[in-house]
This record gives structure tokens, sequence and C-alpha cells, in this order.
């Protein structure tokens, strides 16, 4: 009966060993995705290196969906350039154009005013109730790079959750079942 | 090896890495290009001057822009965004930069222009060092791209001088 229980064995360690490749596998795709979004993070100075347009207040140039690469450098702002900022009692960050700036001779603060390219007036009525400016540490990172339509991905999966959930779960129906 | 699946998965991943090849490549072909654009702009007159509640001087004036913009225009430019800002500098403050007009460039052939143009955002100081300041006014031009990188780059034209003197 020896060979009963060595069979049964073998398939056990069989299958334990297939499990932990699995779990190593998926690891490596959690922790890999991580190390590219951090060291995204170190190059380009910015906490969040990528973000998606939300609204379509800088149309036509910036579409809803279209992905911007952001940089944080230590120049200084200047007209023209897109800055994503963050305003006091607002979560999601707006990404305008810088119209004004004016920078302090002896501190070398700055006092920013922005606009959407498609919106009529400047961004006075977006910011905290009674400011005029918005200050460096307002501004994330200036956009400096372009990739139109593939933020669509994280828009609908935020919408509509369901759609998330369904991906998630054949994806991980995929990894289970697959052999090798 | 061969199931369904799996040859779904290869041509996704295929197609997807043309595609960004093909949006990298794109976005390098315009260091190619090696604009000359050329703009010059006029003062045509001073319509005011004001002085805020708050002490903040405010002028309004007319200008002539005329400009040859053609030559930033490449197969992977969406569009050009243009403006003209006001820059000088006072006591306060080392540099100030107000924008006073802007426009959206679609198409290559709109980019050869003329206009006549009261400033559309308001020209005003932080403070009033408004009255007989000298000021270059500059035309900045943002290139957006189809995809890819975006370019930025300007011509300084100095040498005016808001009067000391308003009706």
């Amino acid at each position: 009966m020896g060979w009963i229980g060595d069979t049964v064995d073998s398939v056990k360690s069989i299958q334990i060993r297939q499990l932990l490749t699995q779990a190593v596998s998926l690891g490596m795709i959690v922790t890999s995705a991580l190390i590219i979004w951090k060291a995204l993070m170190c190059i380009t100075g910015s906490e969040s290196p990528v973000v998606v347009v939300l609204s379509g207040s800088m149309e036509p140039g910036f579409k809803r969906g279209d992905i911007l690469f952001l940089h944080m450098s230590k120049d200084p702002i200047r007209t023209g350039e897109i800055v994503v900022f963050n305003v006091d009692g607002r979560e999601i960050p707006i990404v305008h154009r810088v119209i004004k700036v004016h920078e302090r001779q002896d501190t070398g603060e700055v006092d920013v005013l922005t606009k959407g390219d498609n919106n009529y007036g400047d961004d006075r009525l977006l910011y905290a109730q009674g400011q005029l400016w918005l200050q460096r540490h307002h501004i994330m990172g200036r956009a400096v790079g372009f990739l139109p339509y593939v933020g669509w991905v994280t828009i609908i999966m935020t919408e509509k959750p369901i759609i998330k959930y369904i991906l998630i779960g054949a994806l991980g129906l995929l990894v289970i079942t697959s052999k090798d | 090896m061969h199931s369904f699946g799996y040859r779904a998965n290869a041509v996704l991943t295929f197609a997807l890495t043309i595609l960004a090849l093909m949006c990298a490549i794109a976005s390098f072909s315009d260091n190619f290009n090696f604009p000359s654009p050329s703009a010059e702009i006029q003062i045509v007159g001073f319509n005011g001057f004001k002085k805020k509640p708050h002490g903040n001087d405010e002028v309004s004036l007319t200008m002539n822009i005329t400009a040859d913009l053609q030559s930033l225009f490449t197969w992977n430019t969406k569009q050009l965004f243009i403006f003209v800002a006001a820059e000088y500098e006072t006591p306060q403050n080392s540099l100030n930069q107000v924008s006073l007009w802007d426009a959206i460039i679609l198409a290559k052939e709109h980019a050869k222009f003329w206009i006549q143009t009261k400033n559309k955002y308001r020209f005003v100081d932080q403070g009033s060092n408004l009255r007989g300041k000298d000021f270059n006014l500059t035309l900045h031009w943002h290139v957006m791209p189809k995809t890819g990188k975006m370019f930025a780059d300007k011509l300084v034209m100095s040498g005016f001088r808001i009067p000391e003197e308003h009706r």
C-alpha cells in the first residue's frame, strides 16, 4: 500500500508547488507595477507623475480621457505652462494654463493665476474663497507630455466599478486555471 | 499552448507594443523640424488708465499683431496655443508676466495672420507701478502634439512704454 501514499504525496507536493509559483508570479506583477510607479515619482519629482484629464476645460488641446505626463523641476513657473494644482478644500487636482506670474524680488516667491483654455474666465472662482493667487506649494507639476485616449480605461473603471470587478475576476480565474 | 486566450493575448500585446512604438516615433520626429517663426507687435494706442480702490494700476491698450507661425506645424501637431504677455520689472517684483491676449490655431493655413485687438485679459499690476513703465511684449507659443512631447518657445519684443499721462 506504500505506493498509494507516495502518489498522494507527490500530487499534493505538485499542487503546493504550483500554488506557490502562482503566488510568487502574482506578487512579482504587483511589485513591479509599484516599482515602476515609484521610480517615475523619483525621476519626475512629482508625487503623481501621470494624470488623467477629467474635464473639457482645456479643449481642444486636452480632452477627457487623455493622459498627461508631469514633471516637477526647480525651474521657476512662467506664463503659458500647463500646471497641475491642488486647491485647499478640493480633492481633485486641476490641470490649467498659467496666464499671470508675479515673482517677488526679495523672497523669490511667486503669485500665479491660471485659466482653462476652454473656459471664459480665469480660475479665481475655482480657488478657495478669497484666494486670488496660487503659490508654489499648490502646484504639483507641469505637463510635459501627452498621450490621447489611454486614460479612458481608468475613467471607465472608476465610474463603472462592475466592469472593474468583472475584469479582476476574469484575470484571477485565468491565473488560477492556467497550466504552467 | 495554442488556445484562444493565449492567441488573443499575444495579438493584443503585439498591437499595443506597435502602437506605443509608433507614438514614440511620431513624437521623436518632431525633433527634426527646425521652425523659423516671425512675428511683430505694434501698440496702436492706450485706451485708458484706472487706479483700483486697493491701489492696483490697470491699463487697457490696443495692439496690432502680425505673425507667420506656419513653420511650427508638423504632422504630429494638433494645435498651436499662442499668447502675448507683457513682461516688466517693478521694485517689489523681479518679474511680472501678464497675459494680454491668446488664441488657439488648429490648422497650418491659419498660422499666418494679422489681427488688431484690445487686450483680452486685464492688464493689472500688483501695486501701482504702471505709469511711465517700460515693458516687453512677448509672443509665446506652445505646440501641442497629437501625441508625445510638448514644445514651447517665444519671441521677445522690447521697447514699449506706458505713457505718464492718460486721457
